[in-house]
């Protein structure tokens, strides 16, 4: 680890803008600065600012970024309007480290490559230019979407797939002011910058998260890995389905452990809205979903898993309850 | 105080134990589920491992990683690194290791820090004044290299294999046996490389006081270490004491000394000051042994009635060059099951990967699990259950040696095993039985573990006050040395255990041959019962019997209608008994192992073809149990290791560099909690094994993991009616052959 200059922020205004990177639960910072991954010259300390209640926004929830992920999962508001969320939540880490990160660290959590991890390995996104040590090495947990001839990593979270599909907005203030960021559009694809994850800007700070009304139906978040805990999504699947008249009138997808960012196939949603359920069209929406999919060789397994597993869950969420 | 009388008993296991004396003691503590005496410091936190207890002024050091596969260190920019804040040394000595010692080897490893043999080798040591000051320097050491990484050969396809002509044999004719055979299968299993995962990363705490050293370390074998680590050092053993109180979990990995205890050592004498040094996990993993992968062919026949008549075995296996061990995978086929015509082959490859040594049960644990998936192959191709099959195979005597066994309890562990399971409820139809979309299958193992035993020496002191003392460098790696010991003391002295207070884990106290090869308990344990039994027959002369009319019981020594208590009995004086224990032509005339049978229900998701272990059973037999929790601990964490066998541990080498990618407990994965089923375990507590030893116990530490992951491949073929036969069986593998 290198020597930092470390201070506590009392108020979000002490963080917005600092020239610091900012900790809060400190899992994954804290380890990659150990490994010197990450090599900060100072550090901002947002534990003490607030920013850690759930509330009710209208229908909506807003959602401080210093919630811990185990109370959020555990918020009787969320298991009740917004169950993908929490099931999202719980089959990420482990108990332990729910309890200490938050809503905004995790979203910020960055890739489990192993050649990101490595500081001998080449790595664009840890140095850019060095070259991706994941193509031709050990890729098995790498994308199949929206991968570059730069970077094949993945974001490994559970949290932000499912807040993509239940159309979250992530706000975020920085030295030019507040804004908005649609959680499907807040992690970035890989392209020739892989060393940026996601848009949040040099200075701007996560405040909250705010999540529109209920959607009701059946959620369901799936993740699929090499072990029953602790171990990070192969694929995930994030869905809202909301049956009317044996139709699905509402339709939401996500899908973690494949891309860059949470997976959101607008097309496949729209293919599946209106109608009734059938394994044909599953397997079509699997389709649009897959659309451009390419394995890197370890993991080509992903592209049969993700239509599979995307095949059950839909089947799951459209069958009629007995 | 006056000196002790001291008395002494040498025990050479020659021939079978007639005495049966720990089943005539009446203390009653032998065998019980006594608690650790040492459990409350270990949950508490207050048991002080290696790296936990540093003395005054030590500094400490980290260890810098070579980045090439092969070549040599031709510069490294120590210079500059002296300048960076708070490092002291930077370390370059010929006497440091390039991987640790093998179990029992009392030598030192191959030295010398410039040549590179595999990546993540260490090649330097950086010692600063504080942990983070070191790390930090090490991190910026910049090595030059006489690069020849090229020549590197890491994958096993392109290694070049030995076949030592001594780990070579065969009877019969294996070929025709094939060819003649009513069933046979002819098949080929991979299991990959694996590491031990120990939850206390490997450390060292060295200083130098009047010219001898002592080294805080997490060790198995405090004997041999010492030796190992004066060997290092070009001092002779008696200048070096290692301590190792409390180990949290070696499996195999700390048997021999490693980078650090030579490195802290160096550093120590160089400096004059305590120096520290522990491995980050991510060091651990890349440059302390790992299980060597394996290639197995395994080639088995019966006639029509299901009546084997070959057994044919040959295995390449890997190390790096010069090392001798080589995982003795086949170490059990020559006796589990009948067949006249017999083959065993062993190859072992050279590979620029990190050393490979003693992984818990090193060979059964990956040998049984594949020629078990094979029987049940054999099994299924001839039309027969699996258990009725391998009930029909027992040998009565070693069918490759002629030996008789000392004693084999196997097939009353598969029929009892297999009646506490309800394998009746087996689907006979593989691929028949689903829930939702859950294929439900259920497969068996028989569960094989040689048993040995080892020179071991325990000095036990009776004190005036009635209680003893027991002392040996044995240690307690999590398998419950601590409470067996003095259970075994207090049983022989008839005293309540907290009379016995058991020291262990100093290479000063009385040598044993340590943790290791599951021949501690028994080793240990006899020097242990022998010392007593020495003492046992001083008080039988105070008592002026015979000591076999000698009853002793909670303080008070009886014999006939005569009883005194000890302390009145000692007058005020102490006694001291060394017993020592070797082994002897015991067990070359008697086949000894250690049994079992494991039973295993799996549910397969025919979406994803994830595995889920539903119910894993076992039962066994090791001959004496000294004490039930522990042993059905063992047991415990030996079928928990199987299954991560079975679905989920595997190194991952970069093909092209040889750099172990996943060397962190994030993406080596072992089992967590909701992987492991509710496991039950039966102990066969009346076993009793004449040939091993006074005791009549024999090992079981590592018995249980020998065959699980057989259980569980056995029991997805019967879910889905596919063969995997490349361990893990990962969720890919299986999808692929869903279709």
């Amino acid at each position: 680890m290198r020597p930092f200059d470390y201070t506590r922020a009392h108020a979000p205004a002490d963080a917005v803008g600092a020239e610091a990177r900012i900790i809060a639960g400190g899992t994954n910072l804290l380890d990659l600065m150990k490994l010197q991954v990450e090599t900060p010259d100072r550090l901002i300390d947002i534990n003490h600012v607030g920013l850690d209640r759930v509330e009710r926004d209208g229908d909506g929830l807003r959602i401080g970024a210093l919630v811990r992920n185990s109370d959020l999962a555990a918020d009787p508001a969320v298991r009740e309007g917004w169950p993908l969320l929490s099931k999202a939540i719980l089959a990420g880490a482990s108990a332990q480290i729910r309890n200490r990160a938050t809503t905004g660290g995790n979203l910020m959590q960055r890739t489990r490559c192993y050649y990101f991890y490595d500081i001998d390995a080449p790595c664009n996104k840890r140095e850019p230019g060095s070259g991706c040590g994941a193509i031709g090495g050990n890729n098995r947990q790498h994308a199949i979407l929206g991968a570059s001839d730069h970077c094949i990593a993945t974001y490994p979270g559970d949290m932000a797939v499912a807040m993509s599909a239940l159309d979250a907005v992530i706000e975020v203030e920085g030295p030019a002011g507040k804004r908005e960021i649609r959680a499907a559009d807040f992690h970035r694809l890989p392209g020739d910058t892989p060393q940026r994850d996601n848009e949040l800007q040099s200075g701007e700070m996560i405040l909250s998260v705010r999540l529109p009304a209920p959607l009701g139906g059946r959620q369901i978040y799936r993740k699929v890995r090499d072990r029953r805990s602790y171990a990070f999504a192969l694929v995930s699947v994030a869905a809202v389905v909301v049956m009317e008249a044996g139709r699905m009138a509402t339709a939401r997808l996500a899908f973690g452990g494949v891309a860059h960012k949470p997976w959101r196939v607008p097309a496949a949603e729209s293919l599946l809205t209106g109608q009734p359920p059938s394994p044909e069209l599953f397997d079509r929406a699997a389709d649009a979903v897959l659309a451009g999919a390419r394995g890197q060789g370890h993991n080509d397994f992903k592209i049969p898993l993700l239509r599979r597993t995307l095949g059950a869950v839909l089947a799951e969420a459209t069958q009629e309850s007995k | 105080m006056s000196d002790p009388i001291t008395v002494s008993l040498f025990h050479r296991m020659n021939f079978r134990d007639e005495e049966n004396l720990l089943d005539r003691t009446v203390q009653g503590v032998i065998s019980t589920p006594m608690d650790r005496p040492e459990g409350p410091l270990k949950v508490s936190g207050t048991a002080t491992y290696a790296d936990e207890d540093h003395p005054p002024g030590t500094v400490y050091g980290w260890l810098v990683r070579a980045t090439i596969t092969k070549g040599w260190v031709v510069g490294l920019n120590s210079r500059a690194l002296r300048r960076m804040p708070g490092v002291l040394a930077v370390i370059r000595d010929e006497r440091m290791i390039r991987n640790p010692a093998q179990g029992g080897d009392a030598k030192s490893p191959y030295q010398g820090p410039a040549e590179v043999f595999y990546k993540g080798q260490p090649i330097a040591l950086v010692v600063a004044e504080t942990f983070e000051q070191a790390r930090d320097a090490a991190t910026a050491a910049q090595a030059e290299y006489l690069d020849r990484s090229h020549k590197a050969v890491i994958v096993p396809a392109e290694a070049e294999y030995e076949t030592p002509r001594g780990e070579q044999s065969s009877q019969g004719d294996l070929d025709r046996a094939m060819q003649e055979a009513a069933f046979s299968v002819d098949v080929e299993y991979t299991t990959p490389s694996m590491s031990h995962a120990s939850m206390e990363p490997h450390a060292a705490v060295a200083w130098w006081q009047d010219g001898r050293l002592t080294v805080r370390g997490s060790y198995q074998m405090l004997n041999t270490n010492a030796q190992e680590l004066a060997d290092a050092l070009g001092v002779s053993p008696k200048k070096v004491r290692i301590l190792s109180q409390y180990v949290g979990g070696g499996f195999g990995s700390k048997l021999g000394i490693s980078h650090e205890a030579v490195g802290a050592a160096i550093a120590a004498q160089k400096l004059g000051r305590p120096v520290a040094v522990a491995l980050h996990r991510r060091q651990v993993f890349e440059t302390t042994h790992r299980r060597s992968e394996s290639r197995q062919r395994v080639r088995l026949a019966c006639d029509a009635e299901g009546r084997m008549t070959a057994v044919g075995h040959e295995v390449w296996v890997s190390n790096l060059p010069g090392e001798s061990f080589s995982e003795p995978v086949t170490q059990s086929t020559p006796f589990t099951w009948a067949g006249e015509n017999r083959l065993i082959g062993h190859h072992i490859g050279r590979l620029n990967l990190n050393g490979a040594g003693s992984m818990r049960a090193p060979g059964e644990a990956i040998g049984v699990p594949v020629t078990e998936a094979a029987m049940d192959e054999l099994a299924e191709a001839a039309g027969i259950d699996p258990v009725e099959f391998r009930l029909r195979n027992i040998p009565e005597v070693d069918p490759s040696s002629g030996k008789p066994f000392s004693n084999n309890r196997l097939a009353e562990c598969i029929r009892r095993g297999a009646e506490k399971f309800g394998w009746a409820d087996r689907p006979k139809q593989p691929g028949s039985r689903r829930e939702g979309e859950w294929l439900i299958g259920m497969g068996m193992s028989a569960i094989i573990r040689v048993n040995m035993m080892g020179p071991s020496t325990a000095r036990v002191t009776l004190n005036p006050d009635g209680t003893a003392l027991v002392e040996t460098d044995m240690t307690d790696i999590g398998t419950g040395s601590y409470s067996i010991l003095t259970q075994i003391a207090a049983e022989m002295l008839g005293l309540p255990p907290e009379k016995v207070t058991t020291m262990l884990g100093d290479s000063d106290l009385p040598p044993s041959i340590g943790s290791g090869g599951s021949r501690g308990a028994a080793s240990s344990g006899t020097s242990v019962m022998l010392a007593a039994k020495a003492l046992r027959k001083k008080i039988a002369e105070r008592m002026d019997c015979d000591p076999d009319d000698l009853t002793l019981k909670d303080g008070t020594a009886i014999a006939g209608n005569r009883q005194r208590s000890l302390s009145d009995l000692l007058a005020g004086d102490t006694l001291e008994g060394t017993g020592t224990i070797k082994p002897g032509l015991a067990e070359m005339h008697h086949r000894q192992a250690s049994w079992g049978a494991e039973f295993c229900e799996v549910a397969v998701s025919s979406v994803t073809g994830e595995v889920h272990v539903r119910r894993l059973s076992g039962v066994f037999a090791a001959g004496r149990i000294l004490n039930a929790k522990t042993a059905r601990s063992q047991c415990l964490g030996g079928m928990i290791f199987g299954i991560g066998q079975a679905l989920h541990e595997k190194v991952e080498t970069d093909a092209r560099d040889g750099n172990f990618v996943n060397r962190d407990l994030a993406e080596y994965h072992v089992p967590a909690n909701l992987d492991v089923p509710h496991i039950d375990i039966e102990l066969l507590m009346d076993d009793r094994d004449a040939y091993a030893n006074p005791m009549r116990a024999k090992g079981i530490g590592e018995l249980a993991t020998c065959g699980t992951a057989a259980a569980i491949v056995s029991a997805i073929a019967n879910a889905t009616g596919h063969r995997f036969r490349h361990f893990p069986v990962t969720l890919d593998k299986v999808l692929e052959k869903l279709g």
